[in-house]
């Protein structure tokens, strides 16, 4: 359902242009949950603003259902990772969820009140951002980009910046509300034990110029669990076959810097 | 009780107490004053009593009131506006930075004498000055505000589709507003300052034109009353704006107080 056709975005022009991603090109499947990984500086978030229409790529392009994306399109949600930067500190956790809402023929009220039992914050409803912790305003990012009803989602690092408890704990939830709300879900991560976890398919990506290092298929049994998925010998196999791919291609560049 | 409430007790112990001292110093000190200038405390709070209380109010304080209210009123509803306008508009700040700079430059009283050509010794003349002095902190401080919005903040409304409208008046109006109450509270006390003066110059009432009047006139006590009405009306009307700051923006300082940790 979303292709990214030999994408490519260089920033500025002549000598001072800086290519942040190279030569792009994946398939993204309906109701798929695609992680991409990469190691830091490697264009994941322009990538990420490219396929949700935010920035224009300098060559090739992004495609939904077969329409290239010129802007952000109807159904698509963004989770960032900055949660606190992206919530509305003036409204109340109801009034952000049902802000992108305003405009929109929809029953509202029903979408919002089940988006926000959904991420578990039912009794924080009328509490402000600022007044929840960092896990509890990312829940209140996702409940909001549920309640947009989309098909895809994109999330950009949602849980870089959160502790490994709150962390696992979101994870499991965004699994779960997968499964209840049949989304699309494309995740952007530089954790690669979180990529393998969550992800039916990992992409992982070269440093910048960014191309597709490696597809890995993560034919992990469901649902996935914490505990049992991370003991499983096949899940080590594919964590330390996505850290080589990552390492390797690392590795390629110094040595070829050397020679060169 | 708790250390935190018995400074916040101290704190409003002393903002009464050294008020009441320095009342009681100057009425003893001026007690038996038979300098024509300093009248004893009493008269000038007797001739304040007689004066303001409420004979005047009519004529002379509620004039003075409408033309500042008016003119503040006209200043924060214009450099609003145009400071949403310059704040999104790279070539709209461009094209008005120099226009900008030059008129804020202008000291306000100099533009006394061309307000009077212009549109006459009337109200009229004394709100525009108040709108014309008070419009560029606001305005200032709007563009900046509107120019600081986090760039992820607008990015989340592009990805979910937020109408332009909704956008200005819904996002960057109250992302902006912390910015925007700053401007407004240095403008308020300009709004003060520009309605004495321009009563001062050519007016027929107006708490100014009564204490200039009353200095003409060798009426100390009551010019004395004057100058004391304006410091207590300075005062009272700052602490309605805080009130209403502190009302409008408890999200700011929540979210503030929450970032520090």
């Amino acid at each position: 359902m979303l292709k990214v056709e030999h994408l490519g975005k260089t920033y500025g022009e002549g000598e001072q242009a800086v290519e942040a991603i190279g030569d792009l090109a994946f398939e993204v499947h309906e109701k798929e949950f695609v992680c991409i990984v990469g190691p830091s500086g490697c264009g994941k978030t322009t990538l990420l603003k490219c396929m949700s229409g935010l920035l224009e790529p300098t060559r090739g392009e992004v495609r939904l259902h077969d329409q290239p994306i010129d802007g952000p399109p109807e159904r698509m949600a963004l989770v960032f990772q900055e949660y606190s930067r992206s919530l509305f500190p003036w409204m109340t956790i109801r009034q952000n969820v049902a802000f992108p809402l305003r405009r929109k023929q929809v029953d509202k009220d029903k979408l919002v009140e089940e988006a926000i039992e959904s991420v578990g914050l039912s009794g924080f409803a009328d509490r402000y951002p600022w007044e929840l912790s960092g896990g509890m305003q990312q829940r209140v990012a996702i409940a909001r980009a549920l309640a947009y009803q989309p098909e895809i989602l994109l999330m950009d690092e949602p849980f870089a910046s959160v502790d490994a408890q709150t962390r696992a704990d979101l994870e499991d939830l965004v699994l779960e509300l997968r499964g209840r709300y049949g989304v699309t879900i494309v995740f952007v991560t530089h954790d690669i034990d979180e990529s393998v976890y969550l992800g039916d398919r990992v992409i992982v990506l070269t440093p910048a110029p960014t191309t597709v290092q490696e597809i890995c298929e993560v034919g992990l049994p469901e649902p996935r669990d914490q505990v049992e998925t991370k003991e499983l010998p096949e899940f080590a196999r594919l964590r330390a076959h996505v850290f080589r791919a990552i390492k390797r291609r690392g590795k390629d560049r110094e040595e070829g810097a050397v020679h060169a | 009780m708790s250390a935190e409430r018995r400074t916040r007790w101290l704190g409003l112990g002393l903002e009464v107490t050294v008020p009441v001292l320095v009342l009681v110093i100057w009425g003893l000190a001026s007690a038996n004053s038979d300098t024509y200038y300093f009248p004893p405390l009493t008269d000038i709070l007797s001739t304040f009593a007689d004066t303001w209380l409420f004979e005047r109010v009519g004529s002379d304080v509620v004039p003075s009131l409408v033309r500042m209210g008016l003119g503040y009123a006209i200043a924060v509803v214009v450099a609003i506006a145009l400071g949403m306008l310059f704040g999104l508009s790279r070539r709209a700040r461009i094209a008005a930075a120099p226009i900008v700079e030059f008129l804020r430059a202008i000291p306000p009283p100099a533009l006394l004498p061309f307000a009077i050509l212009v549109i006459g010794v009337g109200s009229s003349m004394k709100v525009f000055i108040i709108a014309f002095v008070c419009i560029w902190p606001i305005l200032l401080n709007t563009i900046d505000g509107v120019r600081g919005i986090d760039p992820t903040l607008d990015d989340t409304t592009r990805v979910y589709g937020v109408s332009r409208r909704d956008r200005v008046w819904r996002v960057m109006l109250p992302a902006a507003s912390p910015q925007i109450f700053a401007g407004m509270r240095t403008s308020l006390s300009l709004a003060l300052i520009l309605m004495v003066i321009s009563e001062m110059v050519a007016s027929t009432n107006g708490i100014g034109y009564f204490v200039l009047q009353s200095q003409r006139t060798f009426a100390i006590s009551e010019m004395w009353s004057g100058i004391l009405l304006l410091g207590i009306l300075g005062y009272v009307l700052n602490g309605v704006f805080v009130l209403i700051e502190r009302r409008v923006l408890r999200w700011h300082r929540g979210a503030r107080a929450s970032a520090l940790g």
